[in-house]
């Protein structure tokens, strides 16, 4: 493995030892094996981060950046450490370009928050259809409060960008473009590479929503060259409540605070008071510390499996589903753009996701059923809802055929 | 044998009374005109209930419905419907009151088999669900309020 953690040509994955360094995998549900498909809401932890989060409670906290005494450095390295292999996990040029937050949805609303202090009437928010409602509603807050107005680039009936369609409404007045890596609903990988490079070609930030993408394949956010990375902790194998915003840095000096308190100030007084250095001019208030070290240990885990194996392993699993759902009689996949990570994102005739659910659950299936916290995609299907399974680099094809086998007995009962 | 008792579970939730309302609701229709109307949504499952009522006086001389839902929705409302046509409406609002009950933590499950709303009782052991059976019931209430605004189930 090289430095930045990336493998030459992957060897396939050991997947049964993988699967022991996860306790939560290993347990009956309705006295079922279970099948946990619901990665795309959620990941589940490595032993490696569920012991370095207790080993940083038992022997290492206190308060960050403040303390003279051990324990209080203990945990500044530990946080600040944390800090340092996001760097390289996402090679950002600096760590002052590394900003912990409670996951994406925060990350977003920071740079609505902050960048959107600028916007005024009859500037322009540019997102897709694709996105997940953190994409969306921060903007929404931000038109109402600033006058600003949000625009859509439309999707086909496979869940693809027109990229034609942004091309169109990418303009004079956009001030910001902000985009899915990946749909979390339908699995579809985005046109990044021309998607950011018109936006730099016209001088507009450009917002990259990796909250799906991150845990899929390796992240290079100069060889991106966005200007905004977003991702959550939780979906990655780490902890829930940590998050990263990624900026960069000529970007971020410009940019006003967000959240105010302590941390990110360097004086206060009552007649004004001065903002700390990057990063910490945008972390107020003690931070997640015990986050972001299991975000540490989750990076870690992640990189010696190394990123690449696991996006052919999984590319994989999703090849096998496509297969098996396709032989299922009323199912119909929704999403099925010629670039997808590991979601299967489906409708069975005549039974409601929800249902569905219900009953892949009793069968120890774990999917994900409903409308994903993407209501415009699901509208655009004409679907109040669609069943969802999504596919982590520690499932396998049995996983996969129990899914199958529990959609017969659905089928069966409901037909 | 825990397999035996969770499939055992699963098909008390979908038994043949729910299944069935669910293939085949009754009162599954819009009355033109209706004295009373109301749409009641669950965002969490996008499940879309619109309840339909035809007073004379105090008495509820036709009900309907129409809905994108489940199936515990479905076989909720059309249970529902079926019970309050030719009641008053106060007989109506009360027995909203009791089906919401039925899922309140520590409620006695019921016990009588000639209970016409039993179909439904093994939906308070599944609390994501509890919602998909009351939307309709919520949905009653506001119709019968007179209320013209969608009612939500968060």
């Amino acid at each position: 493995m090289s430095a930045d953690g990336r493998t030459a040509a992957a060897a396939p994955l050991d997947v049964e030892r993988i699967r022991c360094d996860f306790p939560i995998l290993h347990q009956q549900i309705n006295g079922h094996r279970l099948a946990y498909l619901d990665n795309a809401a959620s990941y589940q932890r490595p032993q490696a981060v569920i012991d370095a989060i207790a080993h940083y409670y038992a022997h290492d906290h206190a308060n960050v950046h403040r303390g003279v005494h051990t324990l209080s450095h203990r945990a500044t390295d530990a946080y600040e450490g944390a800090r340092d292999k996001v760097l390289r996990f996402i090679n950002a040029a600096s760590r002052r370009e590394v900003i912990f937050t409670r996951g994406t949805t925060e990350s977003i609303n920071l740079v609505a928050g902050s960048l959107g202090q600028r916007l005024g009437a009859g500037d322009e928010i540019l997102i897709t259809h694709l996105e997940h409602h953190s994409n969306i509603v921060p903007w929404q807050l931000l038109c109402e409060r600033s006058g600003a107005v949000l625009k859509v680039v439309p999707i086909n009936e496979r869940g693809e960008l027109l990229l034609d369609r942004y091309f169109d409404l990418i303009g004079p007045r956009t001030r910001l473009v902000s985009v899915t890596q990946v749909s979390n609903a339908l699995g579809t990988v985005t046109p990044l590479a021309t998607m950011i490079a018109a936006a730099r070609e016209r001088g507009i930030p450009i917002l990259v929503d990796g909250a799906q993408g991150v845990a899929h394949q390796p992240v290079d956010v100069q060889a991106l060259g966005c200007d905004f990375y977003a991702f959550s902790g939780h979906k990655m194998c780490g902890p829930t409540g940590i998050g990263v915003l990624w900026a960069r840095e000529e970007l971020l000096a410009t940019l006003p605070p967000w959240q105010g308190g302590g941390d990110m100030i360097q004086t206060v007084s009552f007649s004004g008071s001065t903002w700390n250095d990057l990063p910490y001019r945008f972390e107020a208030g003690t931070p997640n510390i015990a986050g972001a070290v299991g975000l540490a240990a989750a990076i870690d885990y992640l990189s010696a499996i190394g990123m690449e194996a696991i996006a052919e392993h999984e590319l994989a699993l999703l090849r096998h589903a496509e297969d098996r759902l396709a032989g299922i009689a009323g199912l119909r996949l929704i999403g099925t753009a010629a670039h997808k990570v590991s979601v299967a994102s489906f409708d069975v005739a005549g039974i409601h996701p929800h249902d569905l659910g219900t009953v892949l659950d009793h069968l120890g299936v774990a999917i994900r059923a409903g409308h994903h916290c993407a209501m415009p995609v699901m509208e655009f299907f004409g679907l109040p809802g669609t069943a969802r399974a999504s596919f982590a680099f520690y499932n396998t094809r049995e996983d996969i055929d129990q899914l199958v086998d529990a959609i017969h007995q659905a089928v069966g009962m409901f037909r | 044998m825990a397999t035996a008792a969770a499939g055992d579970k699963l098909r008390d939730l979908y038994r043949h009374t729910v299944l069935d309302h669910s293939r085949h609701p009754r009162n599954f229709r819009r009355i033109e005109g209706a004295s009373r109307e109301a749409t009641g949504h669950n965002p969490l499952c996008g499940d879309k209930v619109s309840v339909y009522l035809q007073l004379s006086g105090e008495r509820i001389v036709d009900a309907a419905f129409e809905a994108a839902g489940c199936a515990i929705c479905l076989a909720s409302a059309s249970l529902m419907t079926g019970l309050v046509a030719s009641q008053q409406v106060a007989t109506a609002l009360r027995q909203v009151d009791e089906f919401k009950a039925r899922f309140a933590a520590g409620a006695a499950a019921p016990a009588d088999p000639a209970d016409p709303l039993g179909a439904l009782a093994t939906v308070r052991e599944y609390p994501s669900r509890i919602r998909c059976a009351t939307l309709p019931w919520e949905t009653l209430r506001a119709a019968l309020a007179g209320s013209s605004a969608t009612v939500s189930t968060e």
